[in-house]
Formats: structure tokens, sequence, C-alpha cells
């Protein structure tokens, strides 16, 4: 019951955490792949304080397809690059002002991230529920 | 135009991408009239093209795809790619409105489709292609799509053998033709086609000329099913009919006289290029045409003479590279003739051959049979296909007043022009030629007859288990073989038009040299006078009647010449033999224990590493610029150490992971320690994602004690753990005493400011690596799914499931 509780609070730390060190990463360490691995670490907390189906219902998505979405978004950013005609993989930064975070660097590089980032969490939480369901 | 090429090709596999989409509100056979669309709109797009085409004109693109290997993304259209892309949708139109109603709906008419659209779409690369490596992405694109529809009914054995077959023989020689294609690159430094063209004599007097020659030719005859690799098609023959009318009759077997017609200009001129290419197909006419007689099944004999009709283009392509090798002007006509004639009966056999195999589907689908044995007395019960079946098969036999029939002539009129030929040193040669194609027509007349007066005449047989009532089939599965057949008769009558606009550029294509030569496009004339082909044709008819009258009397010889079989049973021992050795071989080292494996992987380590840094000698060690160790660090490796020598000792497994994780865990310790912050971060991940892993793969382990290994295997390991750590202690120790390179990280550092990122790693992975950390991300993925489906499919099929036990 305890851990429980404690995991619907800690849970929440650290997907925040998680993605802190994936937003962090352009400048700080972090970035995708160790946000991506905090990200299913969190998973994990919750499948081992829970069981498989209370995690399901609070989480209806598939995560194969969240690592299939991962590698199309960094494969497209790469694609994006062709529009452009630039070689493949290129990225580009612009400085914007935005209204709350103040002058703020967005990349096509954070998007290439991200899909690091998504294809860690698919495959990390795959591959483990695939082991613990066989287990189960 | 450019447009209409991009489209040409690109159209077909946007199309197979979304017919499954389609498919979910276009159900059942109603998606077939999407996809019908597509060969329909291209056809028409490039038919257009046709009055441009016939002055002489081509077209040429080029995008670079990666310029530095001197691939280009370029296509080029001239006549003889005209033809081939005409056939390709033309053809494909008939076939996919035949195949709306062929198909059940029970069966899983979407991925036909898919498959039908991908080949579309790849052989319409391979014909407009000019780069060499993008024609063989799409040529092996066509094995790979036709061995998928061979394998349709994959759930039949025949079908996955047929499929392997086709795929093994026609990959095969698609790779050797890749090498010749690469050797031509190491003479020339170009992939182009056209520059290949021009360079024709540089290529000629490299000593590669001869193995080139060969390896494109062997892509050519095992895709164009020439003997001997012929073996594939009659067993390719288990594809739904749709497939082995357009497939394996129309289109795709023609790639490799595509192929061939295409390359005459670089290689023709040599002996060896004529030599082959029409003895091959000579012998292949013969070969096909022979064993078709004795089929039973109407697929199979049709499949036989379709690897005989190939032969007989290839051979006139054979004779019609000699005008490369020829100067006087009337010689050069008399053999461009023969191309001419064999661009010709190309159409002609695509028309007649493609209305046989659906009369022969139709036929399938409405009895239930094609065993000419349960056939018989069908004239007058389908008089429409019956009327289709004799218009084909007499077009075939080379009667008149088919298209066969002028192709025939100008085939016999291609062997005789052989007589003249001395330049090639081969008279005595001559004459054999005439008299082998003369022999072939007559085989090829018999069994057209036996497709006819077989099946269609003489009286009912008696009925068989799985009959159907027999009546005529519905007129939607009709239409495609009428269109066919009235095309059999409409070339006969107009055969110049189609010879000035399709078959004359087409021609003029492979003879680029000749194209300021006039009136090199012959006229075709249903008459020739009292000359040697008409007595010929006479001959063939005369003697083939005599023949079938006769068959049953003579068909024994069958049983003794078995070559037939030889050939397959070669193949077949050769697969099974290959089987056995590669299993003994990857038995002898694949052990399945892990511990074996790490082995591998730590021997090759010692020995690549190991023997390096013996050879070289260079032990330099420089402790000057190490930091010194303070009592921090000396600490924690003293706890590593500790605990990696716990590991050894440990009673039970959870000891151990549990000592691993404190090692892991003392390692992120110092890369704190050392300031790296990223480093400790992802070990510290990585060390709890791996411990989660390992309690969750606990269960599955064996006994810790059933583990332990003999005496003589832990020697071993030990040896191997300490060379490895010693070597490892050495390399981490020599890298300080040698500095040959500036270091990079003042680059990175430096260039990373200006792309906006200040924490550099990350800038490495993701801008100036990122095509590195794409990779890692899909291969990541791959694994993933690796893992997932290997569990997901133990599970299914029960094997050492827990709870069953």
């Amino acid at each position: 019951m305890i851990l429980q509780t404690v995991t619907k609070i800690v849970f929440f730390i650290i997907l925040t955490f998680g993605v802190e060190l994936f937003l962090s990463g352009h400048s700080n360490p972090g970035g995708g792949f160790i946000g991506g691995l905090v990200l299913s670490s969190a998973f994990v907390l919750l499948y081992l304080v829970y069981d498989i189906e209370t995690v399901h219902r609070g989480t209806p998505f598939d995560f194969k397809r969240v690592a299939a979405l991962g590698v199309l978004l960094a494969v497209g950013t790469g694609l994006l690059s062709f529009v452009f005609k630039l070689p493949f993989l290129t990225q580009a930064t612009w400085v914007v002002d935005l209204p709350v975070f103040g002058e703020t660097e967005l990349g096509t590089m954070t998007i290439f991230e991200a899909g690091v980032a998504l294809t860690v969490l698919g495959v990390v939480v795959t591959i483990i529920l695939g082991i613990s369901e066989d287990v189960e | 135009m450019l447009i209409t090429i991009l489209l040409a090709i690109f159209i077909p596999f946007i199309a197979a991408c979304l017919v499954p989409l389609i498919h979910t509100f276009l159900t059942g056979r109603r998606i077939g009239w999407f996809v019908i669309a597509v060969p329909l709109i291209l056809f028409i797009l490039l038919f257009r093209l046709v009055p441009s085409l016939s002055d002489g004109t081509t077209y040429l693109y080029t995008f670079p795809w990666i310029p530095s290997a001197g691939v280009y993304f370029s296509t080029h259209v001239d006549g003889l790619s005209m033809i081939f892309a005409l056939l390709i949708t033309g053809i494909g139109s008939l076939v996919v409105l035949y195949s709306i109603y062929y198909l059940s709906e029970r069966e899983a008419i979407g991925r036909f489709y898919t498959y039908l659209l991908l080949f579309m779409g790849a052989m319409l690369g391979v014909v407009l292609s000019d780069n060499l490596i993008v024609l063989y992405v799409f040529w092996e694109l066509t094995s790979i799509s036709s061995f998928l529809l061979i394998a349709f009914w994959y759930h039949r054995k025949q079908s996955r053998y047929g499929a392997k077959k086709s795929m093994l023989i026609t990959v095969t020689g698609g790779i050797f033709m890749l090498a010749g294609f690469l050797m031509l690159y190491k003479i020339t430094g170009t992939f182009s086609l056209q520059e290949l063209i021009g360079m024709r004599e540089i290529i000629a007097a490299d000593s590669l000329f001869i193995p080139a020659l060969l390896c494109v030719l062997l892509g050519a005859f095992t895709k164009s099913a020439q003997f001997p690799f012929h073996i594939w098609l009659p067993d390719a023959m288990e594809a739904p009919t749709p497939v082995s009318a357009y497939l394996h009759s129309a289109t795709m077997v023609k790639a490799g006289i595509y192929l061939v017609a295409r390359f005459t200009p670089v290689f023709a001129g040599h002996a060896s290029w004529f030599y082959i290419v029409s003895c091959v197909g000579l012998l292949t006419m013969l070969w096909g045409s022979v064993n078709a007689v004795k089929q039973t099944d109407l697929k199979a004999l049709l499949a036989f003479s379709t690897i005989s009709q190939l032969g007989m283009i290839m051979s006139m392509l054979g004779i019609g590279s000699l005008a490369f090798a020829s100067s006087e002007s009337t010689h050069i006509a008399l053999y461009t003739a023969a191309t001419f004639a064999a661009l010709f009966h190309l159409i002609n056999h695509s028309t007649f051959k493609g209305s046989l195999f659906m009369v022969v589907g139709i036929l399938d689908h409405q009895l239930g049979t094609r065993n000419i044995n349960r056939l018989g007395g069908l004239a007058t019960i389908m008089p429409i296909t019956f009327t289709i079946a004799l218009i084909g098969s007499f077009s075939m036999a080379g009667l008149p007043p088919f298209n066969g029939f002028l192709s025939k002539e100008l085939f016999f009129e291609a062997m005789l022009s052989l007589r003249d030929a001395n330049l090639l040193t081969m008279n005595s040669l001559a004459l054999l030629f005439p008299i082998v194609a003369w022999i072939g027509s007559i085989f090829t007349f018999i069994y057209c007859m036996v497709i006819v007066f077989q099946s269609f005449m003489g009286r009912v047989p008696a009925p068989f288990p799985g009959q159907r009532p027999a009546h005529e089939a519905p007129i939607q599965m009709l239409i495609a073989p009428i269109v066919l057949g009235s095309l059999v008769l409409l070339i006969f009558f107009f055969p110049n038009t189609l010879g000035t606009y399709i078959l004359g550029p087409a021609m003029l294509a492979v003879y680029p040299h000749l194209e300021q030569m006039e009136g090199l496009v012959p006229e075709i004339y249903a008459w020739h006078g009292w000359k040697l082909p008409i007595f010929m044709t006479l001959g063939v008819v005369i003697a083939g009647i005599l023949m079938y009258r006769f068959l049953r009397y003579w068909k024994g010889v069958y049983r003794l010449g078995i070559l037939q079989f030889t050939l397959d049973r070669f193949y077949n021992t050769f697969l099974m033999w290959t089987e056995r050795m590669a299993s003994v071989i990857t038995k002898s080292y694949m052990t399945g224990s892990v511990r074996d494996y790490v082995a591998y992987i730590m021997l090759f380590f010692l020995a690549f590493i190991g023997i390096g840094l013996i050879g070289f000698q260079q032990f330099i060690f420089d402790f000057s610029n190490d930091a010194p160790v303070g009592s921090n660090e000396s600490l924690i490796i003293f706890v590593m150490m500790c605990s990696s020598i716990a590991i050894l000792f440990a009673k039970s497994r959870i000891t151990a992971i549990i000592l691993n994780g404190v090692l892991g865990y003392s390692i992120a310790i110092l890369f704190v320690v050392f300031r790296a912050p990223d480093l400790a971060l992802t070990q510290i991940i990585v060390e709890t994602v791996t411990t989660v892993l390992f309690l969750l793969c606990f269960y599955y382990l064996p006994e810790w004690r059933s583990e332990r290994q003999s005496a003589s295997v832990r020697v071993r390991n030990g040896i191997l753990a300490v060379a490895s750590g010693v070597v490892v202690t050495v390399v981490a120790l020599l890298v300080q005493g040698h500095s040959f390179y500036p270091s990079i990280s003042t680059y990175y550092e430096t260039t990373s400011r200006v792309l906006g990122g200040l924490n550099v790693v990350n800038t490495i992975l993701g801008d100036f690596r990122a095509f590195d950390t794409m990779l890692e991300v899909l291969v990541l993925f791959i694994a993933g799914l690796g893992v997932y489906s290997l569990v997901k499919l133990r599970r299914k099929k029960g094997v050492d499931q827990p709870e069953e036990k």
C-alpha cells in the first residue's frame, strides 16, 4: 500500500524528470536516450507496483506503436530536409520569443531527439512487458 | 514528359500502399476497379508519348541519388522502353480486369493487388531507368514480387516450392548481373546505360569484357527462363492464372529479353555475344517446344510454350546483334530485320499467349480442371472461349490470318539470313540454325493443336470427382481475352501501323549507331511470294498435322528422354545438400549457450587487438598527463574490485545480480567524480533497467547449481577473462601515450555553439552523427520487435509454458 501511494506521486516526478532531462538535453546533461530511459523506468515502476491490467487501463496505448512513432519521427525529420533540398538529416534551429519561456531555441533536433526518446521508451517497455506477461 | 515518366514509375507503388486502406471501404472484388485505373491511366499517358518517340526523340532525366557512387536516379525513354512500358500497362489493365472476376471473394484480394501493383511499378522501373544500379534494384523487386505472387496460395506446398525456386534462380542471376554491372563500372566509371553505349570500343578492349558479358547474360537468361535455367517457369505456374498470364508470359520473363536488347549496342559485335544469345535462344526454343507436347496440364503446356517462344525471341536478338559486326548495308538491313522481328514477336506473343492463359484460367475456373485428359468437346458448350483459344493457338502455330504468322515468317527469314553471314566464320553452322528453328516450329505447331483439339474437340470424357457442370464463362471474364484475341487479328491486318510507330523506334534504339541510315524499318507483308520462308511454313504445317495425327504412336519417345527430370533433380539435390551442409556448419558453433557466444566474442577481441598490439610493438606508456589518484577514487575502485571478485564466489544468483549492480553503480559514481554527468546519468538508468530485466528473466533461468561446468571449461574461461582484462587495461593505458592526430573535441566545441546546442555530446548525437543515431534507433526498434515476437511466438506455441506444466 505504501509503495502504491508513493508510486502514485513518484511516477509523476519521474515522468517530469524524464521530460526535463529530454528537453534540457540540448544544452545540459540529458537528451533523448536518457530521457526515454527515465520515462520507461517510470512505467516499469508502475508495472512493478500495480498489476498489468490496472496499468493498461491507465495507459490505453500500445508501446509497440510508441516505438514505431519514434522511429517515424526520427526518420521523418531527416526526410524533412529533402523538402528544403538539404542533405539528409540536416538539423535547423530557430530562436523564438515565446510569451512564458522567454527567448527559446526551437530546433528540429528536438523532434529528432523526441523520436529517439519515444523509441527507447517504446522498446524498453515492450520488451519488459513481453517478458513479464510471459511470466504470469 | 518528365512527369509522365515519374508517374509511371511511382504511381503503382503509391497505389500499392493505398490498396489496404481503400480496401476497407471498397470491399470485396470492387477494389479491383481502383487498381485497374492505375495501368489504364498510365497506358494512356504513355501512349501519348508514342508520336514523338517515333520521330526518334528520346527523353533522359537525371536526379542525383548517391552521386558519390555514380548512382543517379535517371530515367530514359526511347522506343524500346516504350514497347515494354506499353505491354506492362496494357496487358496489366486487361489482367486486372480479368482477375476481378477470376478471384473469389474469399481470397486475400487486397494482398493480391498490392503485390501486383508492386510488380507493375518495379517492372516499369526496370524498363524506364537508365542507371544500372537503379535498374538492378527494380529488377530484384520484380523477382520479389513474383515470389510473393507465386506463393499467393501459400498453404499449398507446391506454391511455396515454385516460389522459392523462381526466387532462388532469378535472384542468383540478378546478383551475377549486378557483378556484370560493377565490372562495366570498373571499365568505364559510369552506371549510365546511354554513356556505356557511347563507350563501346573502350569496353570491348578491356580484359573484363567477356566476364561482364557473361554475367549480364546470366541475369537475362535466368529471368527469361532460358535453358538450362528454365526449370523455374513450369513450377511458377502454381500462381493464380492472371499472374501467370501477366508475369510469367507477358512481362516479367521478357525482362531478360529487354536486357539483352538494351545491352546489344554495348556488347554486340563480339562473336561470343552472337553465339551465346542465338544458340541458347534456339536451344531453349527447341527444348521448350519438345517438352510442351508431352504436358497434360494445360498450364504446364503453356509454360513450356512460353519458354520456347522466349527462346525464339532471344535467338532473333542474337542474329540481330550481327548488324554491329558487318559493314555492308544490305547485310545490316538483314540483321536489323531480325531484331525487328524479335520485337514484333514480343508483342504478338504477349497478345496470343495472354489470351491463351486467360482461356486456360476460364477452363480451370468453370470446370475445376486443366488436365487435357479430362477435357474435351467443349467447343459447342463454350463457343466464345473456344474461338479465343482457336485464335490464340493458331497464331502461336504461325498460321494466317493471325499475327503469329507474320512474325514466324520473319523468324524464318532471320534464320535464313545467316546464310550470307560469312563474317563470323560460321558457314557450316549457318545451315543448322534454320533446321533447328524449323524443327522447333513443328513441335510448336503440334502443341498448339493439342490445346485446341484435345480440350475443345472430341467427345466429352468421363466425369471426374469435383467436376463442375460446363457452361460459358461470364462475359466479364471474357472481355480481356476477347480484346487480346481481336488484337491478334488486328495486328495481322495492320502490321505496319505497329511497325512504324512502335517497332521502328524500338529497333532503332537497339542500333544507335545506325540512326542516319534510311529505310531500315522494314515493311511487313503477309505475302512474300514463293520464297523459302513460305515453304518452311508449309512444311511445318504438313509435318505438324501428320505428327499430331500420329502423336499417340510416338509419344512413348518422351519416356526415354528424361533430361528434364535430371535438371530438376539436380536443382533439388543441390538445394538439399546446401541446406544440410549449412545446418551442420551452423550447429557446430551455434550451441545455444550464451556463455559460448561470449567466449567467441572475447576470442575475436583478443585475437584482433591482442595480436595487433604485439605486432606493432608500440608500448609507450605516458603517465605525465594523468590526474593524481585521490582517496575517493581509490575507495570506489576498492569497492568495485571487491564486488567483482565476490561475484565469482556468489552462492546464489540473486547475490551475483546485486553484486553486479554494485559494480555498475560504482562506475556511475566514478563518472560523477570525474565530472561526466551525462555518462553517470546514463549508467545509473541503464543499470536500473537492466536489473529490472534481470529480475524478470530470473524466473526462466535454470538452477544456479546446474550451470556448473567442468574444470577445463572453467580454466579456459578464466584464461579468456584475464586475458581480455589485461588487453583492455593495456589499451587504456596506451591511449594516453599516443597522439597521432590532434583531438577532435575542439572542433565540436566551437561548431556546436553555432548550432545552438551547449551540450556537445548531444549535438554530436543529434546533428553531427545524426545518421548513426537514426540507424541505432532503427536497430533498437527492430531488436525490440524481435524480442517481443520471439516471446509471443513461444507463448502461442505453448512450448515450455510454465502454467501448463
